[in-house]
Formats: C-alpha cells, structure tokens, sequence
C-alpha cells in the first residue's frame, strides 16, 4: 500500500459553449498532451492505469467506454470508465494507487454539451421510470422544488441566491479559461421569467465544452518527478435516495457524508480553521448556498448571509469558487469535479494568475451529479 | 509494504430468465439481500457499494447506476458504478478490491444487474449504438455480424470447423442443467442440435450465441481481518488484470485476443502464477458465443493457439476432466445477462472453491480458479484470480 497520492500533472482544453470544430477526442488529446507534458510523463511507458468518467447518453453512444484509450495514448493499457462525476474518477485513481497496484493514473473527464441536441429530456430520463417519469417533471422543475424548500425551511432570500451569481460570474472575468464572466448586478441576476419558480434563469449555469486529464503519482514517485504535487489528503463520496419522493428534500446528507469521509481521511475536525478556498459545485445558484452549510463551513441558513456579506469573495474569509464555478466557467457534465479539483491544484501551485489567491495550504473540491440524483463527492488537497 | 488481502465472503443470484417481472432495481436488491444473508450480513456492515451495469440503453434510464443505487443498498453509502462493457461483469469485483485493498474500506458490497428485456423488441438494437458514429453506424453493423467476423475468423486461422467449436456450446449447456439459476440448461443437447439451429449470421447459429437475459448478482468483499471473523472458508482474491486495447477494432488481428493475454499476465503477475496451465485448477472464461471460449482461453495462455477444441475433445475441458472450463454453464447454459454474467462467473469460483456447488461440483477439491470477461468492440479483457490461499 501507498498511502500518499499526489497529483503531478494538469492539462485542460476549453472551455467553449460551442465548439463545433472540434471533436470530444481533440478536447481529450489536448488536454492529455498538455498533463503529460506538466508531469514530464510518457503515457505509453510510464503510465500504469487510465481512468475516464462518462455516461453513454450524454455522449450519444453506448458503452462509451470502447472510444477512450486512443486519444488518450491508452491503447492496450487497463483503462477502465466511471459512471460518475470527475471527482469520482479522481477518488478512483486515489484508490488504485493506495492498493500499491499502480504508482501512475491518468484521471480523464470531458464535456461536449454542445453536440447534445435534447439535453433536458436526457437529464429527465435520469427519473425512476416506474415511479417518477409518469409524472412528466423537467429536470428545472425539480430544482426549483428543491430551492423552494431551501428557501422556506432556511429562510434564505432569492437576493443571497442571486449574489452567488453575481460573484461567481464576475471571478470568472479573470479566469482565461470562463466563458461566461460578466459584471451584474442583483437585479440583472434576478431579471427574465423564472425557469421554475423561484430558480431564475441565470441562477442556472450554462453548458460548456472541454476536457480536463490530471496524472496522479504514489509519494514516491510523485516526490522524484514532481517539484510541486499536490496531495490528496482525503477523498469523500456518498449517494442518498434517488428518487424522488424517497428522499429527505431537507439535508444534503450524501455530501454531509461524502465530506465526513474526507475529513477524517485528512484528519480535519473543524474545516472553517484548516480549509482556505473551496471550489463548490454551483450548477444552480442556490446549490453553492446549500453544499456550504452541507460541507460544515457554517451553520444551515447562514451560507445566504456570508455570501451577501463578501465572506466567499476571492478576497473574504473563505473564498468560494474563484474560477467562477460552474456558473462562470460552464458546466462541464461529469468533467465538471475536474474543473473543481483543477481550480484548486493550480491555486495550491501559485499558478492561478490575475486570480490568485495569497498563502493558501488547503483547499477543498466538491461535485454533485446534478437532478435527479443524491450523489456527491469531496476532495481535500495541499501542496 | 504488501498489498492489503481481500476475499470474497458470500454471494447471491437471481435466476436469469428471459423477461424478469422484477424492475432491475428490485433484481439488483434481491441478489444483494442474497449474498449478504449468505454470510450472515446486514446492510450496516457494509461501507460501500460498486456496481456494473452494462448500456444505459437497455433500461432506457440515463444514469443507470444512480437509479439502481438504492436497489443495490447504497443509500447513505460510498457508491461507483465501473464501466467496461460486456468486460464489466468480472471488472466490478475487481473495482470492490481496488476499494478494499486500497485501505479505505473493510467491506464492501459488488452488485452487477442487467435487465435485456425492457428493450422492445429485441435488445440487439441497443447495441446499433455502440458503433463510430461517423466511420460505422451508416454501415448498420450489429453484434452478431462483427462477431460472426472474428469467429470466421478464428475459423479460418487455425482451420477449425463449425463442428468442433459447437461441442462447446454442448459443453456448457450440459454443465447449466445443474446450475439451480440457468436459463439454457439441457442435458440432452446434441452437436446436431447446434448445427441444425437457425443460421444468425454465418458462421454463427442460434445455438451457438447465449441468450438475452435478466438477472443480477452479488458479491461481500472483506478485508483479511473482517473476512476471518465471517468465515473460516474466505475466498482469497489473488490476482486482478485488465486491458483495453484501440477503438480501431477494423485494424486488429481477429484471429487472437492480445489484450485478454495482457490482462492476464497482469493477474498472473500479481498471483505469482508462472505456469497458469499447472497453477489454474477451475477456469470461467466469457463465453457469449461457443468460439469464445476457445478464444479466450487461447488469450488466457491455458491453451496453444488454435488448439482449445482440442483440450475439449479430450475431455481436459469437461466439468471433470483435468481443466474443467465453465463449470457453471456459462453464458451460453447460465443465460447472459451482460454485466450480471460476468459476476455469475466469479460467484461461481466462489462456490466451486468453498465446495458449495452442489451437483455443479467438480471433482479434487480445487484451489485455484479464474474467470474472464470480455466487451466492447472486441477490445476488452477483465482477469480475476481467486484461491483458497491468501
């Protein structure tokens, strides 16, 4: 067994609302080229295992799986693919290096939203079909439903939701990799026709296309080729009910859980004192309010007041989503946790540019799969 | 420091039928109840769940595993499903080692469930999906068809008859009339019988090709302290191996399985197995189609190539000769539930090794078994190696 895993390679391409010149392949290939290169690795020589995560529907083939080793410099290697969130594929390789089977994995994720002609009936056809579909609800509806309990049981104001978007959106202006910065105001993040009340339309993120490799090595490797890993110091993750009327529309225990997990894996018992940044998935505004106080860095119902306080500002007490989140950058589908975990590993490095943080140690990842689903994951990582 | 010991501590199974009343959901929990009554688990002792599961196409239901998630016994769990096509049913026990042996975990639950038949009217049109959606798909290829190629093929390489490799399909459907859960078990199937079935696409007839199916099944994962506490019969998990080889499938020699060789070097090389031939007593290749195993167990090493019809008309390969090879059935006896299937193959090491396979037994208190799987665009090979010893 290894115990300490670090991550010794990034490479990222994208990330574009439309890219119809590019294929899901070119994305992959330049971002693995670009991680190879920031790792100083061989795919073909050193590299012991491959990890992508994909879901068949959204790439519009099934076993999706058989389309990954090429472009990835993967072919004839044991590549295997996650049905999960970049996060997952992470933890996987966090995994396969502590058994001691493997001391170099490349983690994969990709999105290429554009190519998706019926985004929202896919998403819909997450639903139990025996049980939820009949109903006819739209992946929008069943988050404005969840945002409104948010907002009853927490008392927390459509106002604290929209200044997520504000922040959000006006960090990614300095992130070259976010598409969607912009300069708004409360009003203009609460202005159009709701998309299901109350989720407004820009409280929703956009879709984004692009990929993102990261190369993780066991310590000892990643002491001898790395002058700078970042360490995984603990990975959580954890899935609650998935339908619909089962669940508890109250608490977020599968990221309570997932972040439990990693804590104690990184032995942190109050994450306020240790964490620095937080890169907290935001694919619906209120979303980054409720995964907060699920994360235990407040207490449920103040996540709304820090925010509108400047608490989560790049330059307040605990900056959340310094890259611009998913609301800034886009939502990358299941690459979007890499995009987290990338945020973090470039500000851990100092290589953040005009957006970097000072004197951070700590920093935290966090995704979930999006409607329907209770499924999570949390990473911790320092330099 | 030494790689942490995993063993497989109990197993359950549905039946594999042909149109399951059950939603999959219900299919993945009654395999999971199953195998955690067999050792006399509860859901609380369980720490995370891994599931395989083979195209969301079949169910219609995007993000399949998180549907199945519950069904499974994963809520408020650590849950992953793996992917690797028709490899995924022998990858996901190696995905519930990975998790163990990692350290993270001390029990774990593996659970693989596929339900063909929701697919109307035949689930062969799921698989029109798995092609290059530029360079095949206009071409209209299916499974059957591509497979029809590489066991010509295989034919034509080594200049073996239809006739030698339909003994077995004989084989295994003869072995699955003892198996309690199979679908085509018949003790009376002749080579004729095979060879006058209906031509699918030549060379490959109804009988030489297993059936659709539904089912599920699954596995309790320990590690060596918790797996000493359950039970003084573990099943060791000694040896994991895994391959993917190009997309490309057009560009490859059909003739011979590389990447099935390369995982199981992989695994041999982990086991400490150098003589698999001598080392491996019980052996559980993918068998979609009869070919196959014979492919397979060329990949395996256990046979020189264009030589594993032989091994079965000299008896190595039959339930008591000195190879038994898919003791169990199989897929073509057991039934294919795609990603259920492959873990049918580990579950039955599991009872072989223990001495639980009833009338399915074979002879000389085995030690060792492997078992493989196969998928994706003739791409994939999942090794796994299980031993009475740690």
């Amino acid at each position: 067994m290894s115990e300490r895993v670090a991550i010794i390679g990034v490479g990222w391409a994208g990330y574009r609302p439309v890219s119809p010149e590019v294929s899901y392949k070119e994305w992959m290939y330049e971002a693995a080229v670009k991680a190879y290169a920031d790792a100083g690795v061989d795919p073909r020589r050193d590299v012991d295992s491959f990890v992508t995560v994909a879901e068949d529907f959204i790439e519009g083939t099934s076993i999706f799986d058989e389309y990954v080793p090429d472009q990835l410099g993967a072919a004839l290697k044991p590549v295997h693919t996650i049905g999960g969130d970049g996060l997952h594929g992470l933890a996987t390789g966090y995994m396969l290096i502590r058994t001691g089977l493997a001391n170099l994995v490349v983690v994969e994720g990709h999105s290429k939203a554009s190519n998706v002609l019926t985004l929202p009936e896919i998403t819909a056809y997450a639903q139990d079909p025996v049980l939820n579909r009949p109903l006819g609800l739209n992946t929008e509806f069943v988050a404005g439903l969840e945002m409104n309990r948010y907002l009853f049981e927490t008392g927390t104001s459509l106002e604290q939701c929209a200044a997520v978007v504000v922040k959000n959106r006006r960090n990614a202006l300095r992130n070259p990799l976010a598409p969607y910065g912009a300069d708004l105001t409360l009003d203009e993040a609460l202005e159009g026709p709701p998309l299901a009340w109350p989720l407004y339309h820009r409280h929703k993120s956009k879709h984004a296309d692009g990929a993102i490799v990261m190369v993780l090595a066991s310590g000892e490797r990643a002491e001898v080729l790395s002058h700078q890993p970042i360490w995984i110091l603990g990975m959580g993750w954890c899935n609650c009910a998935p339908s619909l009327e089962s669940r508890d529309w109250n608490e977020l225990r599968y990221i309570r859980k997932a972040a439990n997990m990693a804590y104690q894996q990184a032995g942190i018992v109050q994450p306020n004192l240790v964490i620095d940044f937080a890169e907290i998935d935001d694919t619906y505004a209120y979303k980054e309010l409720q995964h907060l106080e699920a994360l235990g860095f407040c207490r449920v119902g103040e996540a709304g007041y820090l925010t509108e306080e400047g608490a989560t500002e790049p330059e307040g007490e605990l900056p959340v989503n310094v890259s611009g989140g998913s609301l800034g950058m886009g939502n990358l589908l299941d690459a979007s946790g890499l995009a987290r975990a990338l945020e973090v590993v470039l500000q851990l490095r100092g290589e953040a540019g005009s957006r970097q943080l000072e004197e951070v140690e700590v920093g935290l990842a966090q995704s979930w799969r999006g409607v329907p689903t209770t499924s999570g994951a949390v990473a911790v990582m320092s330099h | 420091m030494a790689m942490r010991k995993v063993a497989v501590v109990g197993a359950g199974m549905t039946k594999f039928v042909r149109r399951a009343q059950e939603t999959g959901k219900e299919l993945a929990w009654h395999a999971s109840r199953m195998a955690l009554e067999s050792c006399e688990m509860t859901l609380d002792d369980i720490e995370a769940v891994c599931l395989g599961t083979a195209p969301d196409s079949f169910d219609g239901v995007h993000m399949k595993a998180e549907y199945l998630s519950d069904g499974a016994g994963a809520w408020g769990k650590p849950f992953m499903r793996s992917y690797v096509g028709g490899g995924t049913g022998v990858f996901t026990p190696i995905q519930g080692w990975y998790h163990v042996a990692s350290g993270l975990f001390d029990a774990v639950l593996v659970v693989c469930e596929e339900k063909m038949s929701s697919y109307y009217p035949h689930g062969q049109a799921a698989f029109m999906t798995i092609f290059d959606h530029t360079t095949e798909r206009p071409l209209k290829p299916n499974l059957l068809w591509i497979f029809a190629m590489e066991m010509n093929r295989y034919m034509h390489t080594y200049g073996i008859s239809k006739k030698d490799i339909a003994q077995v399909a004989v084989k295994n459907k003869r072995n699955a009339a003892d198996h309690p859960c199979a679908l085509l078990g018949d003790p009376e199937i002749t080579v004729e019988d095979v060879l006058n079935s209906e031509v699918l696409a030549w060379p490959v007839n109804r009988l030489d090709v297993s059936p659709v199916s539904d089912g599920a099944v699954a596995l309790v994962l320990a590690a060596e302290h918790v797996a000493k506490r359950i039970t003084d019969k573990p099943v060791w998990i000694q040896g994991v191996g895994w391959n993917l080889d190009t997309a490309y499938w057009t560009n490859r020699e059909l003739a011979y399985p590389r990447y099935v060789e390369y995982a199981a070097r992989m695994a041999y090389e982990m086991a400490g197995i150098k003589e698999p031939r001598k080392e491996i007593h019980i052996v559980e290749p993918y068998d979609p189609f009869d070919y196959k195993e014979c492919h397979h167990l060329e990949g395996l090493l256990l046979a020189d190539r264009g030589q594993a019809p032989q091994l079965l008309a000299d008896g190595v390969t039959l339930r008591d000769g000195a190879m038994p090879v898919c003791p169990s059935g199989g897929l073509l006896g057991v039934g294919n539930p795609i990603a259920a299937a492959g873990l049918m193959k580990v579950a039955e090491l599991y009872w072989q090794l223990r001495g639980e396979a009833g009338a399915r037994q074979v002879p000389g208190q085995p030690k060792r078994g492997l078992a493989q799987a196969w998928g994706d665009l003739m791409q994939v090979g999942t090794v796994i190696i299980l031993g009475t010893n740690p």
